[in-house]
Parts: structure tokens; C-alpha cells; sequence
């Protein structure tokens, strides 16, 4: 019987929490370039490649990220590829990160007025170039603080990677659980670092929002 | 590759009990779950300065802190200080304390929009307190965050099929126990999945429509 003391348990669990980190940056760097690719479509194309685009983004956003996760995990292995944990979470995670982030994204160049669109494309600006120098300025200033506050949600998306076998701080500390039997200290610890991650990141954003909008009554 | 919908279509009975408990999970948890919000929302706006403090770290540790670290927590962590939970019981309070914390901000926010006119009028009436609040102040407040709600309410019933983890029959438990009988993994998820999205769908259209008609007036 080996005696775990609860420098043991968190050592362990600092172990696990790179790999939390890692799939975190994989989702929020991977969904942002396929977020912003959706978002160049969504500018550029007509109205049947933006429906297409809302259905994926409603698609996203109306079921769970646990359901994601596993037809990912069952749906890439029916092209008879060997799915493991990494390849699976790291798809789904993907692809639910860039439905979010399209959607913040197309708010907030939404919210740019119309004329400057119309004042920049006379003076005969073509779209790449009223894209960089009239509207992504503006747009990433709005866009800053929802998108560090979205990175809170792709953290914690991450802890459901644990139920199809990816070890990370959430399976980690049901690991430990199970071997030691003190569920209480070790789901504690896990909750505290997951906290210890997340709410710097919320304080970025809330720090960003107030910047951005001034502090609201 | 072949799909076989009819395999999984067979046990429908198994995909209507998981949907009844899926609603019904998410029923009660939005009711307490508002009370929760309401209560607390009402504390960090004019409670007393320490009742802010707590009210605002129960919030800030649930909104940084995954679901289903939440639910392991109370499911797996609690008896061992003593308090033991069926899986239905530790699903719903999970349920509740994550819903709770998130209507807390989104209600809170609704509040503190108030016009201050509004309070003074009240007050030269010579409502109460109490009066004050749940007459003036609050159904105003809830319309204007509705749609804020109303997503959030649908985020808890998405988050709930992690529930299936702790062993809770739901939608998500239904398509488990049904690929892990004939093998048909892929279908059974996908019909999980679309059934997820109707129910996002329609339980939309029903809080919009319940809001206005019982919570807030119109």
C-alpha cells in the first residue's frame, strides 16, 4: 500500500496539467486559423457559403462538446485511420473552438459601420486592402476581449477530452483518485488548478473589456 | 463504410428515456438554478459587504473551473467527507451551482441597468424593500438579459450529457449503452447528436416563448 502524501498528488497532477496546456493552445491556435478562414469566406462569398457557414456554426454551438468528441473519435476511425486520444480531441476541439471564435468574429466586423466599407472601397481600395488597413484595426480592438475570454471556455472544453482516454489534468485526477482513495483532496487540487489557470485568463479579459468599453455603471 | 440507422432506431425506448431525463435534469436545474441566480444577484448588487465576498468567489470558482470537475468533485469527493449523493442528486446540484453562477453575472448585470429614478419613484410609493426589488427592479432586469439566459439555460442542458459519466440515464448514457450493444458507435452518436440539436432548438423556442408569459411580463 503506498502513501501518498498531497505533495505526491500535486506533483502528479502538475504532470498532467501540460498536456491541459498544450491541447488547449492546439484547439485555440488550430480553431482560429480555421475560424478565420470561415470569417474570410463569410466576407467574401455569397449567400449560400454563408448559410453554409451559419449551419456549421449553429451545428457547433447546439450540441455537446462530449458528442463532438466522440464522433470525432468513432467518425475519423470509419475511414479506417487509427484514431488515438490526441488526434481526436485535438480535431474536435478544433473544429467546436472555430465555430465559436467565426461567430465572435463576424459580430464584431459586423459592428464596424457600413460606410467605412463604402468609403474605403471608393477609393478604390480592393477587399484584402480595406480588410487590413479599415476594418481588422477597428475589428481587433472589439474582438480582443471576447476572444481571451472564449480561451476560458476551450481550458475547460478540454477536461472533456478525459472521458475518450485523453490523460490530461481532468483523467489524471481520476486516476490518482483511484489509487490513492482520497477523491476529496485530489478533486480539490484538480479544481484549484484548473482555477488557478482560467482565472488569470478571465481577469485578462475582463481587464480588456473595461479598456475597451470603459467601466460600465 | 456502411451506415446502419436502423440498428440504433430499434431502441428507441432506451433514446426516449434518455431524452426524458435529459429534460428533466435540465428543468429543474434552470428553476433552481434561477432562484440561485436571482438570490445571489440581489446579494452582490446591495447585500451586505462579506455576503458580496462569498457570492462573488462561489461565482468566480465555478466560472473557472470545468463541469465535470464540478460534478466528479461532488459525486466522487463529497462522500468522503461524509456526504453521500445518488448520481441524479450530485447531477442536479452540479447542475444548479454551475447554472446558478453564470445567472448571477447575467442577472446582476440586468440589475445594475436599472435607472435610479425608477428605485426613487418606488421608494416615494412606499414599497419596501422587498417590494422594490421583486416588483421594480427585477422584471425589467430579467427582459433585458433573456437572450442571455435563455443561451446560458441551453449550455447547462448541452453540459449535461457528461452527466452520463456518473452514470445519470440520459441522452448521452442512451447512445452509449446502445453502440456498446451492437457495435454501431458512430450512428448511435450521431443520432444523439441531432436529437441534442433539436432539443437546443425547440427548448429556445420554448424559453422565449415562457419568458415574456410567466417570469417577466409583457
Amino acid at each position: 500500500m503506498n502513501d501518498f502524501s498531497l505533495w505526491d498528488i500535486l506533483r502528479n497532477l502538475l504532470m498532467a496539467l501540460r498536456w491541459t496546456v498544450v491541447l488547449s493552445l492546439i484547439a485555440f491556435v488550430g480553431g482560429g486559423l480555421v475560424g478565420g478562414l470561415l470569417l474570410y469566406f463569410r466576407l467574401r462569398a455569397g449567400k449560400v457559403l454563408e448559410r453554409f457557414i451559419g449551419g456549421y456554426v449553429a451545428l457547433f454551438q447546439g450540441t455537446p462538446l462530449l458528442m463532438q468528441l466522440f464522433l470525432a473519435y468513432f467518425g475519423i476511425a470509419l475511414f479506417g485511420i487509427d484514431v488515438s486520444a490526441w488526434t481526436a480531441a485535438s480535431v474536435a476541439l478544433t473544429l467546436y473552438t472555430s465555430a465559436y471564435l467565426t461567430e465572435i468574429w463576424r459580430g464584431c466586423v459586423a459592428s464596424i459601420p457600413k460606410g467605412q466599407w463604402e468609403a474605403s472601397g471608393s477609393l478604390a481600395l480592393t477587399f484584402g486592402e480595406q480588410l487590413r488597413h479599415v476594418v481588422l484595426p477597428q475589428a481587433v480592438k472589439i474582438a480582443t476581449a471576447p476572444t481571451v475570454g472564449f480561451l476560458v471556455q476551450v481550458i475547460k472544453g478540454t477536461a472533456l477530452a478525459s472521458v475518450i482516454g485523453f490523460v490530461e489534468l481532468t483523467k489524471a485526477g481520476s486516476m490518482i483518485s483511484n489509487a490513492t482513495f482520497r477523491p476529496f483532496e485530489v478533486f480539490s487540487c484538480v479544481a484549484l488548478l484548473y482555477f488557478v489557470l482560467c482565472f488569470p485568463v478571465s481577469l485578462y479579459a475582463k481587464y480588456h473589456e473595461r479598456k475597451t468599453y470603459g467601466r460600465r455603471a | 463504410m456502411e451506415f446502419d440507422f436502423g440498428a440504433v432506431l430499434v431502441d428507441w425506448r432506451l433514446l426516449v428515456k434518455g431524452v426524458v431525463w435529459t429534460v428533466g435534469l435540465t428543468a429543474i436545474a434552470t428553476l433552481i438554478g434561477m432562484v440561485v441566480g436571482v438570490a445571489c444577484a440581489w446579494a452582490r448588487s446591495s447585500g451586505p459587504l462579506w455576503l458580496k465576498g462569498i457570492v462573488g468567489a462561489y461565482v468566480e470558482l465555478i466560472r473557472n473551473t470545468p463541469f465535470i470537475v464540478q460534478l466528479f468533485f461532488i459525486f466522487f469527493g463529497l462522500p468522503a467527507a461524509g456526504l453521500k449523493l445518488t448520481p441524479e442528486t450530485a447531477s442536479i446540484i452540479a447542475m444548479v451551482m454551475n447554472l446558478g453562477a453564470y445567472a448571477t453575472e447575467i442577472i446582476r448585470a440586468g440589475i445594475e441597468a436599472t435607472p435610479k429614478g425608477q428605485i426613487e419613484a418606488a421608494v416615494s410609493l412606499a414599497l419596501n424593500k422587498v417590494q422594490v426589488f421583486m416588483r421594480v427592479v427585477l422584471p425589467p432586469a430579467l427582459k433585458k438579459v433573456w437572450p442571455a439566459m435563455v443561451s446560458q439555460i441551453i449550455i447547462v442542458m448541452l453540459g449535461s450529457a457528461v452527466c452520463s459519466q456518473i452514470s445519470v440515464e440520459d441522452l448521452s448514457y442512451a447512445a452509449n449503452l446502445i453502440q456498446s450493444r451492437n457495435f454501431r458507435a458512430f450512428e448511435a452518436f450521431i443520432v444523439a447528436t441531432l436529437t441534442y440539436l433539436a432539443l437546443s432548438i425547440g427548448l429556445r423556442k420554448l424559453l422565449n416563448w415562457a419568458g415574456p408569459r410567466f417570469f417577466f411580463g409583457r
